[in-house]
């Protein structure tokens, strides 16, 4: 019984296709036991596992998950209320933004900046430390692919654990190995001697475990280690500079921009001056914009709130001696 | 799709990080000073100051590796240097010195050009010269700690210079024609070509459709991503494919090749019984755009160049001109796209899209291209202006064609860390550009909305 259950895993969409049959396709369609995102808004999204019997309940009403099965993933879905959210297949980023946070997680512009840094491409060996909530590790596992592996150390136990569940959840246990392990006490394991090809490090203090990484990485392979502190860069730097070249600290953020059509008034018609963009947005779209003596313009400004600081990424690349 | 194995495989068993002889390599000469591809063959040379040095010597090295120049037999060589351990370690809590007793009258230096002349005719080496400077300057040793290590350097770049052998990858890539030639990859900073290979979810086995119009930087770099499984396939409307000259800067072996194709939009568009004529006016106006690009590369053209053609001074390539044959076998990216794999595009949609086009109008792009992707599916559009892709965003949620969708500008600043003298750097790039990303939604259900 448990072994056929076992099969039927397999067939599930997984994070990232391992061969072409699980490619998302215009007929590839939510089945039982599918990890989806569902999307109500930009800010607020949700995984859930599809089951037979499942239902979702939020402001929108009542989801039966059965309504979900057979259609294709991207699918608006409704409630019993005529409320609606989004089906859609798990990547990387939309997992970033709903997995649980047990720790502080990386986002997506350290995220890719660290992938692309890191030179990581598929069938490289990567470490890292701690794995935290896995965010990293997730994108670490997606371009590591297929042939590739991580291999992730966190010296708390149970969020190994927690960790190691959701890799099962999102598919991704064959690519990514979680250990416990303090690295900054006792290193990466020797067994890893020589064979990395990038380490990521995010530990309170980097310093006490680049020697071990200088051990690890092969030769002209490159490491990272992100620190929120510049005091921890500092003592970083210091430690870097007897193995390692090229070393490098970058902080990276990403602004995001806020678009609306408004109504613009020109000089002379402005009689209602006092009106709100907002409200010119609304009569405009019922009166297509032709009875003013105003352009719809299109515009976009930054957001209001943003992240002033995520840390600081120090890289550094094993220098050549032989 | 299986994955093609070909007899041909020439590099597919060499070691990524030792150079081989036909291999691409990036030289980045005095810490980033000046940065070149070339490729190695017995008989390719580049030029450091004003000697041409044979790049022989470089072949079945360390990627990591540094070189100086040094007088051979026959005329310069380039001869490896092995980088210490200990490193410089300077460390400097309290500085007592400052400039106040420097006098900017040029007298400091008693070394004239003439004995520096006479010094390289009697073979003096370039470690040498530079000692010889500092012994002679009347205000070396009243200079602080930090601004002795400047001067170091500066007379190390100038008499000895380093040559930094350098892996290509898309990262690499990216730094070296953002510093020098940003005009050419359309101003696109390495954390946003980072974040578009995320936003787009390019995984391996993904079927990538890109419009990339940045001389192939996008299609090489989601190659790399996809190693040789998948497909990257560079749409475009009219007859000639977009160039790709960037891709044959990666070291791609046959299987990651195999994978770059191109393909018109009209062809990927075509029911079963052939491709439809060609009635839409953005097509139309893509043909006359992409004129001047068609001069640059014909489609046949593309299977059989080495990096000859960019010799025209825009990028520094080096290549001899009597590369051997093996060398143009390597490089055969960007075929067309093999009938069966469109076809199977129709039946299941491309998995990821990224558009960077910095002449094609975003919406009009968009339309296009976007129904040929699977539905949930990821796309990144990238435009080093905001309004283009403002308006794109707003068409995009009023005809419901995305969600998700969001305007990012990233943001990078490098910062220089030294003991007591950690801080930005006092250059930085103002901007990476734009990027519009989201996920496809079916629109089989719009009616019953609200």
């Amino acid at each position: 019984m448990q072994i056929t259950s076992l099969r039927i895993d397999l067939k599930y969409l997984t994070m990232f296709p391992f061969d072409s049959a699980k490619k998302l396709s215009f007929s590839r369609c939510i089945s039982d036991g599918d990890l989806v995102i569902v999307y109500e808004k930009h800010d607020n999204m949700k995984a859930v596992k599809v089951s037979e019997s499942g239902i979702l309940q939020n402001r929108f009403g009542v989801f039966k998950h059965s309504d979900w099965i057979g259609k294709p993933f991207g699918s608006k879905v409704f409630s019993n209320k005529g409320g609606f959210v989004y089906l859609l297949a798990p990547t990387a980023e939309l997992w970033t933004l709903v997995l649980s946070h047990r720790t502080q997680i990386l986002y997506v512009a350290d995220i890719s900046f660290v992938v692309m840094y890191l030179e990581i491409v598929p069938g490289c060996l990567v470490l890292e430390s701690g794995t935290g909530s896995g965010s990293l590790t997730t994108s670490l596992a997606r371009a590591i692919a297929p042939n590739g592996h991580v291999y992730t150390f966190d010296f708390h136990e149970q969020r190994a654990d927690s960790a190691r569940d959701d890799f099962e959840r999102t598919g991704l246990s064959s690519l990514v190995t979680v250990g416990v392990r303090d690295i900054q006490g006792e290193g990466f394991p020797d067994e890893f001697l020589g064979r990395a090809d990038s380490v990521f490090l995010d530990l309170p203090q980097p310093w006490l475990a680049i020697p071990s990484v200088s051990k690890m990485l092969k030769q002209d392979g490159v490491m990272c280690s992100f620190s929120p502190c510049i005091e921890q860069v500092q003592r970083s730097c210091e430690t870097l500079r007897s193995d390692f070249t090229d070393i490098k600290t970058f902080e990276v953020l990403l602004h995001t921009y806020e678009v609306r059509e408004g109504n613009l008034w020109s000089w002379q018609d402005n009689e209602g001056g006092s009106m709100s963009l907002k409200s010119c947005k609304k009569r405009q779209r019922s009166t297509n914009g032709l009875e003013n003596a105003s352009s719809l313009t299109i515009m976009a400004k930054r957001n209001g709130e943003s992240r002033g600081h995520t840390g600081y990424l120090t890289f550094a690349r094993l220098k050549c001696t032989v | 799709m299986s994955i093609i194995k070909t007899e041909e495989n020439s590099n597919q068993d060499q070691n990524p990080r030792i150079t081989w002889e036909g291999c691409s390599v990036l030289l980045d000469i005095n810490d980033g000073d000046r940065v070149l591809f070339a490729r190695l063959t017995t008989g390719s040379k580049i030029k450091i100051g004003n000697k041409n040095c044979s790049l022989q010597s470089l072949i079945g090295c360390p990627f990591g590796s540094s070189f100086q120049v040094e007088d051979g037999k026959e005329g310069p060589v380039l001869s490896r240097v092995l980088q210490s351990t200990e490193g410089t370690n300077l460390q400097i809590m309290e500085e007592s010195r400052d400039n106040r007793r420097l006098v900017d009258n040029n007298s400091a230096q008693s070394l004239t050009g003439e004995d520096i002349d006479e010094m390289r005719r009697k073979g003096a080496s370039g470690d040498e010269i530079v000692k010889a400077l500092i012994a002679n300057s009347a205000t070396f040793e009243k200079k602080t700690a930090f601004s002795q290590e400047k001067y170091l350097l500066k007379k190390q770049k100038k008499y000895a210079p380093r040559v930094l052998l350098r892996r290509p990858f898309a990262r690499s890539i990216c730094e070296a024609y953002f510093k020098k030639h940003a005009e050419k990859i359309g101003f696109l900073r390495v954390d946003t070509l980072s974040l578009l290979l995320s936003f787009a979810n390019v995984s391996a086995y993904s079927d990538v459709l890109v419009v990339d119009m940045l001389d192939g930087i996008i299609t090489g770099a989601v190659a790399e991503r996809l190693g040789g499984t998948g497909y990257v396939c560079n749409t475009h409307c009219g007859v000639a494919p977009y160039p790709i000259n960037i891709v044959r800067m990666f070291n791609f072996n046959n299987d990651i090749c195999q994978r770059i194709v191109h393909s018109s939009v009209s062809e990927l568009h075509s029911s079963e019984n052939g491709p439809s004529p060609s009635t839409d006016p953005l097509e139309d106006a893509c043909n006359i755009r992409s004129q001047p690009n068609e001069q640059i590369l014909s489609p046949s053209a593309q299977h059989a160049v080495s990096m000859e053609e960019n010799e025209d001074g825009n990028m520094e390539i080096m290549t001899d001109v009597s590369a051997s044959p093996k060398v143009v076998k390597g490089t055969k990216a960007g075929r067309k796209a093999p009938v069966e794999a469109i076809k199977i595009w129709k039946a299941n949609g491309f998995s990821s899209l990224i558009i960077a086009a910095p002449n094609l109008d975003a919406w009009d792009t968009v339309k296009e291209v976007l129904p040929l992707l699977s539905y949930s599916a990821s796309f990144a559009i990238y435009h080093q202006y905001l309004q283009p892709l403002a308006t794109c965003m707003h068409n995009l949620q009023v005809e419901k064609m995305a969600i998700g969708l969001q305007i990012s500008e990233p943001w990078l600043r490098e910062y220089q860390v030294l003991p007591s003298r950690t801080h930005p750097l006092m250059q930085m790039s103002a901007t990476g550009g734009y990027i519009l990303s989201g996920t496809r939604i079916s629109g089989s259900d719009q009616t019953q909305a609200k």
